[in-house]
């Protein structure tokens, strides 16, 4: 576990950071927000990047920035890993020599990245001896992380690095993200505007919003809390991580578990007994009273209680509630309907979600 | 080749344009780095300054250099304190006056080359723990090794074919101060034309082939010389 705390003040003629975090930092950290919300700019901050913000930066205690009493420890001092949109290797060096660049540099006793299962787990142990310019955007983007991880950094930071990938090459790269962040323990701030990579990667979420980290929390808390629409739009429901217990080959489908519910989802590849997280969105889930008594073609029937009821907004005629199904979750319903089921904190109600909205 | 045509002229250029392009190197890579990353307001004055020599005409460049070279001028007056000899008229004189003709042919490549490296590599390497200057070493300079090469042969054969400047402040010393545009100048005025025939020709055979070497090497490479 690793404490982080920073309070970043920059102003540029445009825009204004002012972001204060305080945060356990384990596994992976989204920093999330709308592009132009400061959210790379923080990420620079830490980083040591920007030479004019102002503030105090601490990482397990040991002081980065500190702008009162006059402290700044330059980028190549701190124990940082920085990953960009673009892999930004050195053209002129081997793919070896780019994974080697940080590792050289790093005091012996500091170097305890596994050098051979770093590689094999990122899958470039076959580009080791060719330039960067005759590899793949992908394949330079992996180099580029493994690079960043060979360096053996406290914190590694990863400014939207796939965003400037094919949707086909993002889903080749976010597993590596996740393993080297669960075989490695290196905790990461992982900036991006994109919730599908966040669904999949975080485990906590810092929301920023016009210059300031607004929120801060788990996310599976985060997306299935009332009234955050303005920064989510319609992605707020639920964030459910499950385990792989059947497979149903002959209706492509595939059984999952948690807390004690089941949940189908269309067919996935994972092997059973897998982790699987699953994002479901709140316009997805329906309620009713009781267990439906005659046969409905949704599969889905989630036993679950009435947590809170949302805001009722003039000229909307949709309402959140907030559920407590073993895990917290959102269901977006009709003002109407809320009227007609009555619904009230502490009620039992049936959460009906179609397995074929889901995307896991 | 006449039997008594003197070569000394052509080595002492040699020795000249070497010792001037080793040390511009050496003095305008801070010098063009700086112009090239500061946002500082001086910038466009030490850019006009650096670029003077370019339009200057080397007679008036010339003249103030034996001004403050001179036994009594800035540099001159301290320099013969400390070393019991002049400025003027010696190779030393030369070198430095080679400085400043040749400065903006080193400075301007170099600062191009800077400018138009991308700045994100050089991020990257800080956030690997490489220092400002370790990542000069190992990430600037490897890339803009082309603008050294320009800047390498520009101050080499501009210093080569230097001849106002080096007429005001080191005026026609054998073995010290004649280079060879003082020789051929020299041969011509006592109509010595086969001898000025000889270095001249030497002159521009050498200076052709060290161009075309760099156009041949820019296509293969890619080398952006001029």
């Amino acid at each position: 576990m690793t404490r982080l705390i920073a309070q970043c003040d920059l102003k540029r003629p445009d825009f204004r950071l002012h972001a204060r975090l305080d945060i356990h930092t384990q596994g992976i950290t989204a920093i999330f927000g709308r592009s132009g919300s400061g959210k790379t700019t923080l990420l620079r901050c830490l980083a040591g990047l920007e030479r004019n913000a102002a503030g105090l930066i601490s990482v397990n205690g040991s002081v980065w920035q500190e702008s009162s009493k006059g402290i700044f420890i330059p980028v190549h001092q701190r124990a940082v890993g920085m990953v960009f949109q673009q892999p930004c290797l050195f053209p002129h060096m081997t793919v070896r020599a780019n994974l080697n660049y940080g590792l050289i540099r790093t005091p012996l006793a500091e170097r305890h990245m596994p050098w051979d299962q770093v590689i094999e787990i990122l899958g470039i142990g076959a580009l080791l001896e060719r330039y960067p310019q005759h590899l793949s955007l992908g394949e330079q983007q992996r180099v580029s992380i493994g690079r960043a991880v060979l360096s053996n950094p406290c914190l590694l930071l990863m400014d939207e690095p796939l965003a400037s990938l094919d949707a086909q090459r993002k889903d080749e790269i976010l597993p590596f993200i996740k393993r080297l962040n669960r075989d490695m323990n290196i905790p990461v701030m992982y900036v991006s505007h994109s919730v599908e990579e966040i669904v999949q990667l975080a485990d906590t979420l810092v929301l920023v919003h016009e210059g300031e980290a607004i929120v801060t929390g788990p996310i599976h808390e985060i997306f299935s809390r009332l009234g955050m629409e303005e920064y989510f739009g319609e992605v707020a429901g639920a964030v459910i991580d499950a385990q792989v217990i059947a497979h149903e080959a002959e209706f492509d489908l595939t059984c999952l578990e948690f807390y004690g519910r089941r949940l189908y989802v269309p067919r996935h590849p994972l092997n059973i007994g897998d982790a699987v997280r699953v994002h479901i969105l709140s316009r997805n889930v329906g309620l009713s009273l009781a267990p439906p008594q005659v046969p409905t073609s949704v599969l889905n029937i989630i036993e679950a209680y009435v947590v809170e009821i949302g805001a009722t907004v003039l000229g909307k005629p949709a309402v959140e509630v907030k559920l407590d199904a073993g895990c917290p979750m959102l269901a977006t319903i009709t003002r109407k309907s809320l009227h007609a089921l009555a619904l009230s904190p502490g009620q039992r109600v049936y959460a009906s979600i179609k397995a074929a909205s889901l995307q896991s | 080749m006449p039997a008594e045509l003197d070569l000394a002229p052509l080595w002492l250029s040699l020795q000249l344009a070497s010792v001037t392009t080793a040390l511009l190197l050496l003095f305008a890579t801070p010098l063009a780095w700086w112009l090239a990353n500061t946002r500082a307001r001086g910038r466009a004055f030490i850019e006009a300054l650096v670029a003077l020599p370019l339009v200057l005409p080397p007679t008036v460049l010339g003249f103030y250099l034996l001004l403050v070279l001179g036994p009594h001028g800035a540099l001159g007056a301290p320099w013969l304190q400390l070393t019991d000899t002049t400025l003027t008229f010696t190779f030393t004189g030369l070198v430095i006056a080679s400085l400043l003709y040749s400065l903006p042919f080193v400075v301007q490549p170099l600062q191009n080359a800077f400018e138009s490296l991308d700045r994100k590599p050089l991020e990257a390497a800080w956030c690997l723990r490489a220092s400002p200057l370790d990542s000069f070493f190992s990430v600037v300079l490897p890339q803009a090794m082309r603008g050294y090469l320009t800047a390498a042969v520009l101050g080499f054969t501009h210093t080569l074919g230097e001849f106002g400047v080096v007429l005001m402040v080191g005026g026609n010393i054998p073995g010290e101060t004649r280079v060879i545009s003082i020789a051929i100048y020299d041969h011509v005025e006592t109509l010595d034309y086969a001898s000025a025939h000889w270095l001249a020709g030497l002159l521009l055979v050498f200076t052709f082939v060290v161009l075309l070497g760099v156009y041949t090497l820019n296509r293969q490479v890619r080398v952006r010389v001029l």
